[in-house]
C-alpha cells in the first residue's frame, strides 16, 4: 500500500503559503488602489498621508476585528457604532467628574462588555436571530446614547486620557499602536487558542459542535462580548482624539466593519475568514476615503465609488476563488 | 501496490471500442491520483465501473469529459481514432456526455432552454427559435418516454426527472458515449426501475454506457462488462459471465469478501453501560432497558425509524432524558448535553457525518483533534500543537486515513475517509462506550472493511460498542448479540446467549412485528 500522507514539514510549508495566498486575498487590490491614487492624488504617496491612512483606519480596524469574529461564529454584531457611542458618551460624561476621571476609560471599555455580553445572552440563550438582536440593540442604544448625552455635546479639553487620540509612540500613533495590537491578539485567538478553533468550529458546523462537546453557547456569548469590548474600545479611541462625545458618534460604523470583513474574504454563512484579511479590508476602505478626499471628490461620490469598489472587490475575490477551485 | 497482469475480458468484441483509454495517468500536488489506467468500451454495452471512494473512478471520468486533463503520455482513442481531450468542447464534440452526480440544470428553465442552454438556433442571428427548440425537444423525450413536456420548469421536476433532462440533453447533442456517475443515489426504488430500462433502451439503440454504482446489486442488473480501479491502478475487467461480489470485492479491496468480518468475540463479563427504563418521554423512545460488556459489540437493528437514533442519543447526552436512569461502570450519571456523555467516556458517532459531524471547511487535524483539544490544551487554553501534530499522524496511521496531509479540509475527502476521521475524533477521548450510528452509510466496500476492522479491534481493547446498521448483513457480521426496536421499544434479542439465532429472517420478523402477528 503506498502511503500518501505527506511528512508533516512539507504540507506545513505548503499550508503557511496557501494560507497567505488566501490571507492575501483582497491585498492585490489594496495595493492597485495604492498605485492609482499615488499617480492621480496630490500629497498621497507622502509619509505623513500614509500615516494618516492607517490612523484614519485604526477605530474601523478595532471595530472590524470584533466583527470578524462575530461573522466567523456565523453571526452579525449591527450594534457596534451605538455601544461606541454609548462608551464615548458615558467616557465623557465620566472624566468631567473630577473624583471619578481615572474611571473613564475602565468604565467605557466595560460598558462595551457588558453591552455586547447583553447581546451574546440573546443570541446565544434565548436562541434569537443575531441580526434580530442586534438590530434591536443598535437602535436602543442609539437612542441611549443621546439621553446619556442629554441631546448635546460632551466637551472635555482636558481628559487624561487624550494621549490614546494623539500621542505619539516614536513614530506611530497611539491609535495604530492600539489597532494593530487588538489584531495581533486578535489574530492569536483564532490561530492558537482552543476558543479560536472552537470559534470556527461553531460557524463552521454548530450542530456538530454541539455534538462534539463544544459549549457552542459560550462561545457565542464570548464573541458578541468580545465584539462589545472592542466597540467601547472604539468609544474611547474616537472620543480621546475628538475630545468630546454626543449621540450621533459612530452612526454607520457598523457597516464599515462589516464591509471591510466581507472584504477581507470572510463568508457570511461563517467558519471561514482571517483577520489579516479585514486589516486589508479595513485599509482599502480608509485609503479610498483618503485618497478621493485629496482629489477633493464630493462626499456623496465618495460613496459612490466606496460601494462600487467593494461590490467588485468581492467580485473579483470570487472569481478567483472559483478559478483555483476548478483547477484542483 | 502493483497489481498483477490485468484480467482481460473474455468476450471482448472485435470490433474497434467506442472509446479506449490507455495509459491514463493524473498527478495533483502530492498525490497519484491515477497511474497508468486503462479502460475500454464499445457501442451498445452498460460498462461498470467500479471501486472504492478515492480509487480514481471520479478522477478518471472528469479526464474523459474535460474537467481534468491527463498527464501526458496517455491517449484516448474514440472509435479507434486518437482524440486528444483537452476541456469540456472537444469531449462533446468527440460525443461524450456526463450525466453528473449533482444535477447541473438551470432550475428556473424550461427543460427545451436547459436542452438547447448555450447552444440556441437563432432566428435573425439573434432571437433563440423557440418552435424548433420545442419541437426538438419533444422529440427526444418522446424517445425518452418523459412524462413531461418541453415547456416544463425544470424546477417542479422530481430528480429523476430532471435526470432525464440530463440525458435528453446528452442524446440531443448525438453524444454516443454517456457516463453515469451515480445515478439512483436520489431516486426510489420506482424510479431506479424506471432509469435502467431506459439506460438498457439506450444501449440497445447503440450508445456506450459507463455506469459508476457502489452498489452491488445494480451492477449485476447492468452491467456487461465490469471493470474496477483500486488505489488509482487498474485491477482488471471482468465479463458478465465472470460477476461474483466475491471476485469483484478482491479486485477493489485486494482481498477476499470472506475476511471482512472478525468473527472472534471480544466480549468479556464486566458490564460498563446499564440502562434502566430510559425514555424520552414516551415520544420516540419509550422506557429501554439495556446492558453491555466491556469489548462486546451489541448490534441495534430495526427499521428507519424505530428509535434507534434516538435511544443512542439519550444515552450520549444529546437530548433530554424524561425517565430512567444510564450507569457507567456503576456511577449513576447526570447527562445533560453531549459534554457529560463525552467526559463520562460516551462517544457518539453520528448517522448523518456532514450535518452533525464534519467541519467541512477545517482541516483534518482540527476534525480528528478538536474533542480533545480542551483536555490536551496548554496553560491559558493554548493550543498543545504537539499533542495535536501527534494524534494526527497516529490517527491517519492506524485509521489508514487516505489523505494528502493533515492540513487538507475534511470536505476534501472521500465518504470512507471522512467517517475515519470522526472515529479518530471519538477514539481520542479514550471511550469506555463507544455508539457508532450506521457507520458505514455511503462508505464504499474498502473503507467498510476497514471499519469492522477498527471495530473489532476497539472491542479486543475492551472498549463496550453499540452499532446500529440498518445493513443486516453488517449488524449480523460484526455484532456478538443484536437488539431490535420497533416503534420506540426494545422488542427482542437475538445471538449471543439470546437463544434465537442472529439471520435476517428472526431480525426482520422482530423489526417489523410478523413473529406476534402469527402468536396472536
Amino acid at each position: 500500500m503506498t502511503e500518501q500522507a505527506l511528512t508533516p514539514e512539507k504540507t506545513a510549508d505548503k499550508k503557511t503559503w496557501a494560507n497567505l495566498i488566501q490571507a492575501a486575498g483582497i491585498l492585490p487590490i489594496l495595493i492597485v488602489i495604492v498605485i492609482i491614487f499615488s499617480f492621480i492624488a496630490p500629497n498621497f504617496l507622502t509619509e505623513a498621508n500614509l500615516l494618516n491612512i492607517v490612523r484614519q483606519a485604526s477605530i474601523n480596524i478595532v471595530l472590524a476585528t470584533g466583527m470578524t469574529v462575530v461573522i466567523l461564529t456565523g453571526g452579525i454584531d449591527l450594534s457596534v457604532g451605538s455601544v461606541l457611542a454609548v462608551s464615548a458618551v458615558t467616557a465623557m460624561a465620566v472624566s468631567l467628574m473630577p473624583e471619578l476621571g481615572w474611571a473613564a476609560v475602565p468604565l467605557a471599555l466595560l460598558i462595551g462588555l457588558v453591552l455586547g455580553a447583553l447581546n451574546g445572552a440573546l443570541v446565544a440563550y434565548a436562541g434569537l436571530p443575531p441580526f434580530i438582536v442586534t438590530l434591536g440593540s443598535m437602535t436602543t442604544l442609539r437612542g441611549l446614547a443621546y439621553l446619556l448625552a442629554g441631546g448635546t455635546t460632551i466637551i472635555n479639553s482636558k481628559i487624561d486620557f487624550a494621549w490614546i487620540g494623539n500621542a505619539y509612540l516614536g513614530p506611530l500613533p497611539w491609535l495604530v499602536i492600539i489597532a494593530f495590537l487588538v489584531l495581533l491578539g486578535t489574530w492569536f485567538l483564532l490561530r492558537h487558542t482552543v476558543l479560536g478553533i472552537y470559534i470556527y468550529g461553531v460557524g463552521g458546523n454548530p450542530q456538530a459542535a454541539r455534538l462534539t462537546g463544544i459549549k457552542v453557547n459560550q462561545v457565542l456569548l464570548f464573541v458578541y462580548a468580545f465584539s462589545g469590548l472592542l466597540a467601547g474600545l472604539g468609544g474611547v479611541m474616537t472620543t480621546s482624539r475628538l475630545y468630546s462625545a454626543n449621540g450621533v458618534l459612530g452612526t454607520g460604523y457598523e457597516l464599515d466593519a462589516i464591509a471591510a470583513v466581507i472584504l477581507g474574504g470572510t463568508s457570511f454563512v461563517g467558519g471561514i475568514g482571517t483577520v489579516v484579511g479585514t486589516l486589508f479590508g479595513a485599509l482599502i476602505i480608509s485609503t479610498l476615503n483618503n485618497g478621493l478626499t485629496l482629489m477633493n471628490v464630493s462626499f456623496f461620490w465618495q460613496l459612490v465609488v466606496k460601494g462600487l469598489v467593494i461590490i467588485i472587490a468581492v467580485a473579483l475575490d470570487k472569481y478567483r476563488h472559483k478559478g483555483a477551485g476548478a483547477r484542483t | 501496490m502493483t497489481v498483477a497482469a490485468p484480467v482481460s475480458p473474455a468476450s471482448a468484441p472485435d470490433r474497434a471500442p467506442a472509446l479506449e483509454m490507455r495509459g491514463i495517468s493524473k498527478t495533483f500536488p502530492g498525490v497519484k491520483a491515477l497511474d497508468n489506467v486503462q479502460l475500454r468500451a464499445w457501442t451498445s454495452e452498460i460498462h461498470s465501473l467500479m471501486g472504492e471512494n478515492g480509487a480514481g473512478k471520479s478522477t478518471l471520468m472528469k479526464i474523459l469529459s474535460g474537467a481534468y486533463t491527463a498527464d501526458p503520455g496517455g491517449e484516448i482513442l474514440i472509435d479507434g481514432r486518437l482524440t486528444p481531450i483537452n476541456g469540456p468542447k472537444s469531449a462533446r464534440a468527440a460525443g461524450i456526455a456526463i450525466i453528473y452526480q449533482e444535477l447541473s440544470l438551470a432550475p428556473n428553465l424550461t427543460v427545451a432552454e436547459n436542452i438547447y442552454l448555450g447552444n440556441e438556433p437563432k432566428q435573425y442571428g439573434i432571437f433563440a427559435d423557440r418552435a424548433i427548440m420545442r419541437q426538438e425537444t419533444a422529440k427526444v423525450l418522446e424517445r425518452l418516454g418523459a412524462d413531461f413536456g418541453p415547456d416544463t420548469i425544470v424546477d417542479t421536476l422530481s430528480i429523476a426527472e430532471r435526470q432525464q433532462v440530463e440525458i435528453a440533453r446528452a442524446l440531443h447533442q448525438q453524444s454516443h458515449i454517456l457516463i453515469m456517475d451515480e445515478p439512483t443515489t436520489a431516486l426510489s426504488t420506482r424510479e431506479t426501475d424506471r432509469l435502467f430500462d431506459l439506460i438498457k433502451r439506450l444501449r440497445d439503440e447503440g450508445i456506450a454506457i459507463i455506469y459508476i454504482s457502489h452498489r452491488m446489486a445494480e451492477i449485476y442488473e447492468l452491467s456487461d462488462r465490469v471493470s474496477v480501479l483500486r488505489d488509482g491502478a487498474y485491477a482488471g475487467t471482468l465479463d458478465r459471465a465472470e460477476l461474483s461480489a466475491e471476485r469483484l470485492v478482491q479486485m477493489m479491496v485486494g482481498r477476499p469478501l470472506s475476511n471482512l468480518f472478525d468473527k472472534h468475540s471480544h466480549a468479556t463479563d464486566r458490564v460498563v453501560l446499564d440502562v434502566k427504563g430510559l425514555t424520552d418521554g414516551g415520544r420516540r423512545v419509550k422506557p429501554a432497558n439495556l446492558t453491555l460488556r466491556a469489548g462486546e459489540v451489541l448490534g441495534l437493528a430495526g427499521l428507519v425509524g424505530a428509535g434507534r437514533t434516538e435511544l443512542a442519543r439519550l444515552i450520549f447526552g444529546a437530548d433530554r432524558i424524561v425517565g430512567g436512569e444510564v450507569w457507567l461502570e456503576g456511577q449513576r450519571l447526570n447527562l445533560r448535553n453531549p459534554l457529560d456523555g463525552i467526559n463520562t467516556g460516551i462517544a457518539y458517532l453520528t448517522e448523518d457525518r456532514k450535518a452533525q459531524g464534519l467541519f467541512l471547511d477545517m482541516s483534518v487535524r482540527e476534525n480528528i483533534t478538536i474533542s480533545v483539544l480542551g483536555r490536551d490544551a496548554l496553560a491559558g487554553g493554548l493550543l498543545n500543537r504537539a499533542a495535536m501534530d501527534r494524534l494526527t499522524s497516529g490517527s491517519i496511521q492506524d485509521l489508514r486515513v487516505r489523505v494528502a496531509g493533515p492540513f487538507v479540509t475534511a470536505g476534501s475527502l472521500s465518504g470512507g475517509n471522512q467517517q475515519k476521521l470522526l472515529i479518530a475524533r471519538w477514539i481520542a477521548i479514550n471511550p469506555k462506550v463507544l455508539i457508532l450510528d450506521e457507520p458505514t452509510k455511503g462508505v464504499d466496500i474498502g473503507a467498510k472493511a476497514e471499519i469492522y476492522r477498527i471495530i473489532s479491534e476497539l472491542a479486543a481493547k475492551g472498549v463496550a460498542i453499540i452499532v446500529i446498521s440498518s445493513e443486516l448483513p453488517e449488524v449480523i457480521g460484526i455484532s456478538d448479540r443484536i437488539l431490535v426496536m420497533r416503534e420506540g421499544v426494545i422488542v427482542g434479542e437475538v445471538g449471543g446467549s439470546s437463544g434465537k439465532q442472529a439471520t435476517q429472517e428472526n431480525i426482520m420478523a422482530l423489526a417489523t412485528g410478523t413473529t406476534e402477528m402469527v402468536q396472536s
